[in-house]
């Protein structure tokens, strides 16, 4: 397609973009825009009056016509001319219609693919995927690349000038609305009489009310339930995933890290939303030990309860207290327990303190003894609500 | 014209029942204006279009349910887990229903085409100032569009309850919870009881696949039918005025165009879900709230509010034995509320501190309206941070800086990034103006360098040509404010009066801040900066100046004349 290189067809402000009035205009002005198109030698292109400006034509029949409102404008007749290069139309006319055929073959392919490749396994779906997928993509190219090169090469380029009416209504219209609308509300009576008006409008504000009423039932109040967890005296620690208790004695690498869960409640996805816990293995000296407080007093900051955790073992929350999130990372040499969703970084050895990132609260201590056989318990529920802040809590 | 007997019959058949011969007619032969900029909304619409035929795919196989089972599927890996139905079926479409997977991938990116189109048409909608009068109801559908699509896209990557999106969940849930007064109420309602409940996904199912697309579907009639009968905007050029609009006829031109322009956008996409994958919910694993894995992001327009719940210091407070959780509901809501609330405004703003109330048809270009831009410009400044901290970990990581350094870093630039971007951006525009002045008034550079008879050297150059005359010469002039130049002892006309009007009056300082023309250019002082003298003509003999009437009259100057 470089070969050639009309004017008409390059577009983009080129000298043979003809204005449209020239090919609506009168007989003799189509005839010379046909004319030429075809005939007329390349760098000349059509007659520069009418480029881009109105011709004198166009005054006349767009530009003088009086307003006749709205999507009224005059629609001149107009044959379609050529386009401005026959051979290079020739050409591209040949493109087109390759794209479209290769486009009809990829569609019937795609068909073929599915009839032909199943899925079912990892490979197979990818192979499907591919042939699908790349056959599907080859009909929307096609047919997207032929069509553009319709438009660009088939088609004459025309420009038409259409002029723009202002938005606001002709000040006639606007009084005659005025009127109408005034004749309307006072045979309605509206106006006049104003008990019938102000109860109308009364009846209808309940209505405005009850989408938003009905929808009370969505789901319970929350009362209290954000403040506890299901931990209580005495419930087993299982390890999340095997769902087995977990020998003091046993778990004795330091700087290892399970998550656990109460017993009965692990596969309760809501009872472990709140009550997911993660238990780190310490070595002797290195968790800050603060005052020893029995269950239901308020923690100290900053500190590990020593009576409860067993030793050296330490067990916090694992649902974040910015927004939730399981705070599932831990760097052992650190003691850093890092939320992965917006980085929250809490220490462990210290009672899970905040020491970066926008939560404002440490991860709240879970006390923990062993019972008889030497598994980890809870020795009482979490004495503050775990997770995210919320206006009730105090 | 020859007709085919087929399409007459046809056309005969209809237009005895409907009657539209005289109506249609005129709409094919409507007028578009052409820019490729103006094919970014159109990006949205058939993306659109896309989506609601690849989501009505998915739901013939998609279970929204969060009742527990075991996965018997074709993917090996999760036999035998726990999981959803949501999660099972969602596998199932991806590896056991044929075209199931090509369909998920390009429903998945064709949503985020639509999110990406919707920014950038946005971003040349304000910066060619193509939301002014009459276009500011066009402009609010298009920020309440965004607004919808956002919570769609949020619902949509949600419904197949796997680990990603679950924790998105939840962060939805504290982010409701942390609300004053009505949060746990709201999260409650939300949830159906307490995190994660069994009601979630059905509940967003039926917003994002009836309630929202309902919403979307009837907007984009409007802002479409607002767009036709409003007339498109056009850019500067030659023989383009604020009472025209050229351009090629409807039909065939932009139908032809447009039609090609839904298969690239077609094409693009199933191209893209072809061979990059996304959304691999099989590989995340069905939800469970006790595990979260390193790195996990939201789709990108979810990112700058992401970004935000991350650049925000922990600041919390316990007042009345309440907890005003500062550090989850600001970041939630006020930088994305605060960007909305100045854009649904901006329109209005504009035009209360310029007093231009006369309708624009022309686009502006950015650098003539420097204020404007330096506005939009620090508003993306601000956006792109918080966007960019919604990655910070990936960040780091690939940059190999240390993770807080990136939070710190956001924490300052949030402030500071803006203010240099608007300072920098308005000295670019006027830079750029002055390149403009300076062409208008000395013509292109040739490059031939010329020897006087008396021995002095010059640089040749030519004059412009009448397209670039044209762009060059559109300018927006504003009306003076009612107060002028008056002195200090006199007394403000109305309006000027008080507080609002030293505002005002300040404000219109700022808001019309430009490069004076030189004295000899006087295409600046047009109303659509077009020194058509047909078209002037016209306009006083048409009665068609007021049009243009507010923002200066048009004059019969050709700037032609004056540049030598």
């Amino acid at each position: 397609m470089s070969d050639t290189n009309s004017p008409g067809a390059t577009g983009g402000g080129d000298p043979g973009r003809a204005s449209w009035p020239e090919y609506l205009g009168g007989e003799s002005h189509g005839a010379a825009a046909a004319a030429g198109g075809s005939g007329r030698p390349e760098d000349q292109g059509p007659p520069r009056r009418v480029i881009g400006t109105p011709s004198p034509a166009a005054s006349r029949t767009l530009l003088a016509q009086p307003d006749g409102g709205d999507g009224e404008e005059p629609v001149e007749p107009f044959t379609p001319p050529e386009p401005q290069d026959p051979v290079r139309a020739g050409k591209a006319e040949r493109i087109v219609v390759a794209c479209f055929v290769i486009a009809l073959l990829a569609g019937l392919g795609f068909l073929v693919a599915y009839s032909l490749i199943g899925v079912g396994s990892l490979t197979a779906t990818l192979h499907s995927n591919l042939a699908l997928g790349g056959t599907l993509s080859l009909v929307f190219l096609l047919l997207a690349v032929g069509a553009v090169i319709w438009v660009r090469y088939l088609m004459p380029t025309v420009e038409i000038t259409e002029q723009r009416h202002l938005m606001r209504s002709a000040e006639t219209d606007r009084e005659a609305f005025k009127e109408t609308f005034e004749e309307g509300a006072a045979t309605s009576q509206f106006v006049r009489r104003p008990l019938v008006r102000r109860t109308l409008i009364a009846a209808t504000l309940p209505l405005a009310l009850i989408p938003i009423w009905v929808l009370r039932d969505l789901g319970p109040l929350p009362d209290k339930s954000l403040d506890n967890t299901v931990w209580r005296k005495g419930l087993r620690l299982l390890a999340y995933g095997t769902g087995r208790p977990i020998k003091a004695a046993e778990f004795n690498s330091p700087g290892a890290l399970i998550s656990v869960g109460p017993e009965g409640f692990l596969a309760d996805d809501d009872a472990m939303a709140k009550a997911a816990v993660i238990i780190i293995k310490f070595r002797p000296g290195e968790l800050v030990f603060g005052p020893s407080t029995p269950p239901g007093h308020p923690t100290p900051a900053n500190v590990v309860i020593p009576n409860w955790t067993v030793d050296n073992i330490v067990a916090y929350s694992k649902i974040c207290t910015h927004v939730g999130c399981p705070a599932a990372l831990y760097e052992q040499t650190t003691h850093h327990i890092l939320c992965p969703c917006h980085q929250s970084t809490f220490d462990a050895a210290q009672g899970a303190k905040v020491l970066f990132g926008p939560a404002t609260r440490a991860l709240p201590q879970l006390p923990i003894g062993v019972d008889a056989q030497g598994f980890l318990i809870a020795t009482g529920p979490f004495n503050e609500p775990v997770g995210p802040s919320y206006w009730e809590r105090s | 014209m020859s007709v085919d007997r087929a399409l007459e019959g046809t056309g005969n058949w209809l237009d005895e029942r409907l009657g539209g011969a005289k109506g249609v007619r005129v709409l094919l032969r409507k007028i578009f204006p052409d820019h490729w900029t103006f094919l970014l909304g159109e990006i949205n619409l058939y993306s659109f279009i896309i989506l609601l035929l690849t989501g009505t795919f998915l739901t013939l196989w998609f279970q929204p349910s969060m009742t527990d089972v075991v996965y018997h599927g074709s993917y090996v890996p999760l036999r035998g887990v726990r999981m959803s139905e949501a999660y099972a079926s969602t596998l199932h479409i991806s590896f056991d229903v044929r075209g199931g997977l090509l369909m998920r991938q390009i429903h998945h990116w064709a949503a985020d085409l639509f999110m990406a189109g919707i920014f950038a048409h946005m971003i040349r909608i304000f910066f060619t100032g193509a939301y002014r009068k009459p276009r500011e109801i066009n402009w609010l559908i298009g920020i309440v569009l965004l607004t919808l699509g956002m919570l769609e896209g949020l619902f949509g990557y949600s419904l197949p309850d796997d680990l990603l999106s679950g924790a998105g969940l939840r962060i939805l849930e504290g982010v409701i919870q942390s609300v004053p007064i009505v949060g746990t109420y709201l999260a409650f309602f939300l949830f159906g009881g307490p995190f994660p409940g069994h009601v979630i996904i059905p509940r967003l199912y039926i917003i994002h696949v009836l309630l929202i697309p309902g919403l979307i579907l009837a907007l984009i009639t409007v802002h479409l039918f607002l767009t036709f009968y409003q007339k498109h905007t056009q850019m500067a050029g030659k023989g383009r005025t604020n009472t025209n609009v050229v351009g090629a006829p409807f039909y065939p031109y932009f139908l032809a165009k447009t039609g090609a322009f839904f298969f690239f956008t077609f094409a693009a996409l199933a191209i893209a879900a072809t061979f990059v994958q996304i959304n691999p919910i099989w590989l995340y694993g069905p939800f469970n709230p006790v595990a979260m894995s390193a790195g996990s992001q939201p789709d990108f327009y979810m990112g700058m509010l992401e970004g935000a719940l991350r650049v925000m210091p922990n600041w919390q407070t316990v007042l009345w034995g309440h907890t005003f959780a500062w550090n989850v509901f600001v970041p939630a809501l006020v930088p994305l509320g605060l960007i909305f609330t100045l854009a649904a405004f901006w329109p209005f703003l504009e035009q209360w501190v310029t007093g231009d109330r006369g309708e624009h048809h022309m686009n502006d270009r950015p650098r003539n309206a420097p204020t404007r831009t330096a506005i939009g410009i620090a508003t993306i400044t601000f956006y792109g941070i918080l966007w960019a901290e919604g990655a910070n970990d990936l960040i780091a990581d690939h940059l190999d800086i240390p993770l807080y350094w990136t939070t710190w870093i956001a924490r300052v630039t949030i402030f500071v990034g803006p203010v240099i971007a608007y300072w920098l951006t308005k000295r670019i525009c006027f830079g750029l103006q002055r390149k403009d002045y300076h062409l208008l008034e000395h013509g292109v550079e040739t490059g031939i360098i010329r020897q006087l008879p008396g021995g002095e050297y010059i640089e040749e150059t030519r004059p412009l040509d009448e397209d670039a005359l044209a762009v060059l010469t559109s300018r927006t002039s504003h009306p003076a404010l009612p107060s002028g130049e008056r002195a200090e002892s006199e007394v403000p006309p109305p309006g000027m009066r008080g507080g609002l009007g030293r505002v005002r009056e300040r404000l219109y300082k700022v808001v019309t801040e430009s490069v004076p023309a030189p004295e000899h250019i006087h295409g600046n002082g047009h109303g659509n900066g077009h020194g058509d003298g047909q078209r002037a003509e016209t306009d006083g003999t048409g009665g068609r100046g007021e049009v243009a009437g507010a923002t200066g009259a048009p004059t019969e100057s050709h700037p032609g004349e004056d540049q030598h």
